[in-house]
């Protein structure tokens, strides 16, 4: 007898798959998301995957992983999932403690055999011995019948087997009451060069649809509510994607074409290859030979006149220290993206964290300081790489951008923006022949000097990593003229202060806790901040992006609440920073070093426990 | 391109109102009154040209020319010129490197824009020795060279320059002294118009920590005898009386005496720069004394297609086939929806 169907409206859902390394989970995911974005939900995705490109067959340490939060307004990516896809029981075990109780659990019953259940260390099956008893498990011959439909349509069956995350993605597509019109349409653009590979995933996708119908196995469904968002233009975008773009736009909008020179590490490569793609809106895109190289480059492209940048990840900015001393004594503008990960060291490649704060602000010989900002956001990344362009060229100074593993490589759905709705980018170029071109000659507002390209008529001259004589740019080591121009460098960043946006305050903009924190890990906080708010307490939260110089407004904010409490994961590097910038203030901590980031409930407690 | 200039330039033009610093006696003098001299005969505007360098007395240089340059940081000068040369095409860009700069710090950008054959010329002023650290070895100190930091001798395999270029398929490599100014113009002139990366080994004597590194070549009563100077399209003949050839025998290169055996001047080698296999360049770049002459002048000068020119057709050919061309196009291509 066939049951009534039942569907559930929901504001949003965690959805996580997880396989091994091979199983395409990532392209499961990016469709699953893409789909749910079509549909009209807001969407977050995080990418989980192992440092190894293909780690051994069926064991914990070659899951890759993939998760999914669809919904009205997901600014998070979700503490825990709803439901998890699990390939095999590697990948069950793996994302276990993830899952809500009485959440769905989806496996391919024909993974969980004795020799995969072996690698996963698991002596037992946990489909059979009683520990999934918490949740809803449905384990269908996945594998099976995903290589039936397909080797039916002509296909081997080595790559038939592999059509299971298809068959996977048509079963949660019932689950969420998705037509399939648009995910065969996805298919079909990215096998456009492939269009029997892209007719035989489509079959199979409708085959695992059709199977979940017509069994009758999922007894409640779902509907998400739509997304709601200011009207516009959207379109879903990796962090890492997004500053690639930001910095096109800053070279468009400045006139400046854009010059990166960078070497592959992760969580960053995809910057230096989103960019490489796009040489059309005339971008010189070098790989170099080394981390060194790669800043070097850009330092020499930005004396040619270039917007320059290079992209990096921690170890990569150990190594640029030195040349980026070199831009600041030279006082060359220069872009540096830092998406972090875990250190130190080669430390956690594929994890994140925010453990780079102090070597973005101390890290060089001599008195260095560059300006340090921080983007909140996949999204955000965008506009913080274009902040970090126009206030490096305007104020002729390297600008170090801190993005990390979670938000680079997250995503999120972006309202598209209008180039004519961004600002004007004005660097003191100097114009041919100026009578009063000298190469140290400051704006006495801004304190910037000219930016004097070479080629240009009339205006020779040279810089160097040498202390240099004040106006003039002679070679110096002039005691006083020194503490001079380390004032100068120092004051030139301290007054973009006054160019920035006021720090803003989410919540009573008076109370007892003001919540603080940095980065990529806005969205957790503001959750968080807004659930203790909800059961009455007066909490604020400040999350800060203008990190070198701190905006002029910070104090007057901080001395609204009676408590402080500095959220970041590393040991307390933004608290310790804000000790030394106002020390007048008692900041509490609340620090987590675990590659990981904030759930939304373990800032939930930390924030009662403080109040 | 790089504009031409209508005016005539001299040597004035390029001459710097700083004061120059290095040691008297010291032949980068020399050297740097070759470049004042060659850059006005290489015909760009004075503006168009860049001098980049790194550390070292060597990398001084761009303080004491009146160009555009930069005085970078240890063993950077190649990777900064990368940067400078890709971004600008309408620059002539000189690098001022010594020894140590590029053949130890910074050894992996020396071979890489090599490799790369990025069209920029490499002045790499060789003394043997740090000179401004005041007197430790060099990565080009001869074996068992006793320095401040070698009190018993060194314990290493020196590089012979040239063998490194042509090992990292560098497509020009010349050798001159700095006790021949004339010479230097004339190579130098050779380096300029080669398109890739020129690499100019320049001998230099450290009056204070290695006088007399380069003593062997430059001795007045045997010079001839020691240095063979290499001209496009000659016999490979040298000596007092011009009297002696090399020749390319069964196991390489062997010096030969001009009526000896039969030799006659046919027998002797005829210096060809443009050839693409490298070996007979590399033999030349390797000769050492006792049984050979040390070559000077261009060894190597051949065609090969540079990354600058490379890149700027790859930007051109995406240009045509890539249908974005604005930012705007970029944030609205792919998949989007309305809200």
């Amino acid at each position: 007898m066939a049951t009534q169907k039942q569907i559930v409206e929901r504001d949003s859902v965690v959805v996580k798959f997880a396989g091994d390394s091979g199983d395409g989970m990532q392209l499961t995911g990016t469709l699953f998301s893409d789909t749910a974005a079509l549909a009209g939900n807001d969407i977050a995705t995080f990418p989980d995957y192992p440092a190894e490109i293909r780690a051994p067959h069926n064991t914990i340490a070659g899951v890759s992983g993939f998760q999914v939060h669809i919904g009205k307004e997901t600014r998070i990516i979700g503490d825990q999932c709803d439901i998890l896809v699990a390939m095999n029981p590697a990948s069950l075990l793996a994302n276990l403690k993830w899952v809500k109780s009485g959440g769905v659990i989806l496996v391919d019953g024909d993974a969980f055999d004795d020799p995969a259940l072996k690698k996963a260390c698991c002596t037992t099956n946990p489909l059979e011995d009683g520990s999934l008893s918490s949740y809803r498990v449905v384990s269908p011959p996945i594998t099976t019948m995903a290589k039936e439909t397909a080797s039916a349509l002509g296909m081997d069956t080595k790559s038939a087997a592999r059509t299971k995350n298809m068959f996977c993605l048509g079963i949660i597509y019932y689950i969420f009451n998705f037509e399939l019109e648009a995910p065969f349409k996805l298919l079909d653009k990215r096998f456009a060069k492939k269009l029997d590979l892209a007719l035989v995933n489509k079959q199979v996708m409708q085959k695992g649809f059709d199977f979940a119908e017509t069994m009758e196995i999922f007894q409640t469904t779902y509907q998400i509510s739509t997304v709601n968002l200011p009207k516009g233009k959207y379109r879903n975008i990796t962090g890492n994607i997004a500053t690639a773009w930001g910095l096109l736009a800053a070279a468009e909008k400045s006139g400046h074409n854009l010059f990166l020179g960078s070497y592959p590490i992760t969580p960053a490569t995809d910057i230096l290859c989103e960019l490489a793609r796009y040489k059309s809106l005339s971008a010189k895109v070098f790989q170099a030979e080394d981390e060194i190289a790669g800043i070097c480059s850009a330092i020499g492209a930005s004396y040619a006149g270039a917007m320059a940048c290079t992209t990096t990840s921690g170890p990569g900015l150990s190594l640029k220290a030195e040349a980026l001393g070199l831009a600041v004594i030279m006082e060359l503008p220069l872009v540096v993206v830092d998406v972090q990960r875990g250190g130190p060291s080669t430390g956690l490649p594929t994890k994140s964290e925010q453990s780079d704060l102090n070597i973005a602000l101390y890290g060089r010989n001599g008195e260095a300081p560059c300006i340090v900002i921080a983007a909140s956001s996949p999204g955000d990344c965008f506009y913080q790489a274009f902040n970090a362009a126009k206030l490096a060229m305007e104020s002729m100074t390297p600008c170090i951008v801190l993005t990390d593993g979670y938000i680079g490589q997250g995503s999120e759905l972006f309202k598209i923006p209008r180039m004519s709705d961004m600002p004007a980018i004005n660097p003191p170029v100097v114009k041919a022949n100026d009578p009063d071109y000298h190469p140290y000659a400051r704006d006495p507002e801004t304190l910037a000097r000219k930016w004097a390209i070479p080629g240009t008529e009339g205006l020779r001259h040279r810089i160097g990593g040498l202390e240099k004589t004040d106006v003039f740019g002679n070679v110096s080591t002039d005691p006083i003229n020194h503490e001079k121009m380390v004032y100068y460098r120092k004051e030139k960043v301290n007054r973009l202060a006054d160019k920035l946006p006021e720090q803003e305050v989410f919540g009573h903009p008076e109370g007892d806790l003001l919540v603080v924190s940095w980065g990529g890990t806005r969205g957790q906080v503001c959750v968080a901040t807004k659930e203790v708010r909800e059961s009455g307490k007066k909490v604020a939260h400040a999350h800060f992006t203008n990190i070198m110089p701190l905006p002029k407004n910070t104090a007057e904010i901080f001395s609204k609440y009676k408590k402080i409490l500095v959220c970041e994961l590393n040991n307390g590097q933004f608290a310790n920073y804000l000790r030394t910038q106002h020390p007048q203030f008692k900041y509490l901590q609340y620090n987590k070093v675990q590659g990981l980031p904030f759930t939304v409930q373990e800032l939930v407690n930390q924030i009662n426990n403080v109040l | 391109m790089i504009e031409r200039t209508t005016e005539k330039l001299t040597k004035q033009d390029f001459a710097s109102d700083q004061m120059v610093k290095w040691c008297p006696g010291c032949g980068d003098h020399a050297i740097l009154s070759a470049i004042e001299n060659v850059f006005p005969q290489i015909g760009y505007k004075k503006e168009k040209f860049c001098v980049v360098s790194g550390i070292g007395c060597s990398s001084r240089l761009p303080y004491y020319l009146n160009t555009y340059g930069m005085h970078g940081i240890h063993g950077r000068a190649n990777a900064i010129a990368t940067g400078v040369r890709l971004f600008n095409r309408n620059l002539s860009v000189w690098i001022a490197t010594g020894d140590g700069d590029s053949l130890a710090i910074g050894g992996n950008h020396f071979i890489h824009i090599i490799r790369r054959n990025l069209d920029v010329n490499i002045l790499l002023f060789n003394n043997e020795i740090y000179g401004l650290t005041k007197g430790q070895y060099s990565p080009t100190s001869p074996m068992g060279k006793v320095t401040k930091s070698s009190p018993q001798g060194t314990i290493e395999h020196p590089f012979t320059p040239g063998e490194l270029v042509l090992g990292a398929q560098g497509t020009f490599f010349a050798r001159v002294i700095d006790t021949h100014p004339k010479f230097i113009t004339e190579v130098l002139l050779e380096a300029a118009k080669h398109d890739g990366t020129s690499v100019v080994e320049m001998l230099q004597n450290c009056v204070i920590f290695n006088e007399g590194a380069h003593k062997y070549l430059t001795d007045k009563d045997n010079r001839e005898d020691r240095q063979l100077i290499l001209r496009q399209g000659q016999p490979m003949v040298f000596g007092k009386n011009n009297d002696k050839g090399i020749r390319l025998g069964q196991n390489g290169l062997e010096v030969v005496s001009l009526g000896d055996d039969n030799v006659t001047l046919d027998d002797i080698l005829i210096h060809d720069m443009t050839r693409q296999d490298p070996g007979i360049h590399l033999m030349l770049a390797k000769m050492k004394p006792p049984h050979f002459p040390i070559a000077l002048g261009v060894i190597r000068s051949a065609d090969a297609a540079t990354y600058d020119q490379l890149m700027d057709d790859v930007i051109a050919t995406h240009i045509q086939s890539c249908p974005i061309h604005s930012v705007d196009d970029l944030l609205n291509s792919g998949d989007t929806w309305e809200i």
